[in-house]
């Protein structure tokens, strides 16, 4: 049993979203933005994805090839370490399934990697099956900057800084290694569920 | 010493409110001794956590105020009308009252000083929380490392740590601070009475051959914008580290 704080009441949710947010979270409307660093500036005509490391032939895409792909529309609830959840997230992007399909891989994980040099990883599972998309629009407009435009990756089922902003590829990896946060005192895995907030969670 | 990292989990742990210092009309600092506090990095922040009597429970993440070298651990907080928690640090809690914390948090947004490069902080509102902590590491430790802040208010008593950083910047060992005030200024103000924009970016930061260190914390759209002029100077992205917070927070 936690301390009681001695008449503090706070602000109940209505109990039919509370089903939907995690333990130690609470409800946003707006769209906070966090990051650690100058938003990067991503010309269309100079972005490229790539998929490389444990895989014969990396991929790549521009933007044009890129936009070409089948695209889907999701509408997920997402929940940042910070604290906040926003549910009902509208995207379009393309599944993670999508751009890995046909490679022949022995990894286990991936390491997502963007412009300005953020990083983060990931099990290979939990960004396959239908579970993550690389998104470019959200609420029916383009990605902005501050959001991680021109693309993000989007891995709503885990803390929000698993979804990389700025994303311009992901690395095939055998073995799990720490991203920019994971190094910083964050958790490896980053499952909203069980509060794995932080080392050691 | 402060640890530089924490391996285990980090366990919530009650502190005990030794003091709370009324800032400016709307902020207050809580300051907590909290008797197994594993040490801190200044820019650091903590997580608290409140507790209903009927087991409702909200946390949020605030930075810490305090210098690692302090005995006690202190946090600063806006009191938001219409937030869950802030209302509460700021208006329900009295002297004696012990709260729920975790931490230390964030291993990114810290300077550990002892090194040459000079600093350039810019905060905004409750942004210099955060900045604080590394100005008063910077006095604990005895650093002259040369040190610009600026600090942009929305009026002369909305400055958080006023008579302080008056006090630090008259002790003349490379600390100067400069005051921007964007809604009303007093009479006789002598400081800029605008938003933080190139022009004034250009006339405090230092020269980028000095390659400062730079933290910038703040609401988001200042640290867009800050962020942004900053990279248009030359300054290396990599050496900008920022923080944001939005209006929600609460």
């Amino acid at each position: 049993m936690s301390f009681i704080s001695r008449g503090f009441r706070g602000k109940r949710r209505d109990t039919a979203s509370s089903s939907r947010v995690p333990p130690g979270q609470y409800v946003v409307n707006d769209f906070p933005v966090l990051s650690a660093g100058p938003t990067p500036r991503v010309a269309l005509s100079e972005w490229t994805f790539v998929v490389e490391g444990e895989i014969d032939e990396p991929k790549k895409w521009t933007w044009e090839e890129f936009r070409k792909l089948p695209a889907e529309e999701v509408t997920k609830d997402i929940h940042c370490v910070t604290k906040w959840t926003k549910l009902d997230t509208a995207w379009k992007g393309v599944s993670v399934d999508t751009i890995l399909e046909g490679v022949e891989t022995a990894a286990e994980f991936v390491m997502a990697f963007s412009y300005g040099g953020y990083t983060t990883n990931l099990p290979l599972e939990d960004v396959t099956g239908g579970k993550a998309w690389v998104a470019y629009e959200f609420d029916g407009q383009p990605l902005h900057p501050q959001h991680g435009g021109p693309a993000r990756l989007l891995v709503p089922h885990l803390y929000f800084w698993k979804s990389a902003k700025w994303v311009r590829g992901l690395r095939l990896l055998k073995e799990d290694q720490p991203g920019f946060w994971e190094s910083n005192g964050y958790n490896m895995y980053g499952d909203p569920w069980r509060e794995q907030r932080y080392w050691g969670d | 010493m402060a640890r530089t990292a924490v391996l285990g989990r980090l366990n919530w742990q009650l502190g005990n409110v030794a003091e709370l210092v009324q800032e400016t009309p709307r902020v207050a600092s809580l300051v907590f001794d909290v008797p197994a506090w594993p040490g801190h990095l200044a820019g650091q922040h903590v997580d608290v956590r409140l507790t209903a009597d009927d087991g409702y429970q909200a946390e949020r993440s605030y930075s810490i105020a305090s210098a690692p070298e302090d005995p006690r651990l202190a946090i600063t907080v806006e009191r938001l009308d219409d937030g869950e928690v802030s209302p509460y640090l700021v208006g329900e809690v009295r002297k004696g009252d012990k709260i729920e914390l975790r931490g230390p948090i964030g291993g990114y947004f810290v300077w550990r000083g002892g090194d040459d490069r000079p600093l350039l902080l810019v905060a905004g509102g409750s942004g210099i929380v955060p900045l604080m902590a590394m100005i008063r590491h910077r006095t604990a430790g005895k650093s002259t490392t040369a040190t610009k802040l600026l600090y942009s208010s929305r009026s002369e008593d909305d400055i958080i740590y006023k008579a302080e950083l008056d006090a630090l910047a008259a002790v003349g060992d490379g600390l100067t601070v400069a005051h921007c005030l964007t809604r009303t200024q007093p009479p006789g103000w002598r400081g800029y009475a605008r938003r933080i924009d190139r022009a004034m970016l250009e006339e405090v930061a230092w020269p980028k051959a000095q390659n400062p260190i730079i933290f910038v914390c703040g609401p988001t759209p200042m640290v867009e914008a800050v962020a942004g002029h900053l990279v248009d100077m030359g300054f290396d992205a990599a050496s900008i580290k920022t923080e944001r917070f939005g209006p929600t927070g609460g």
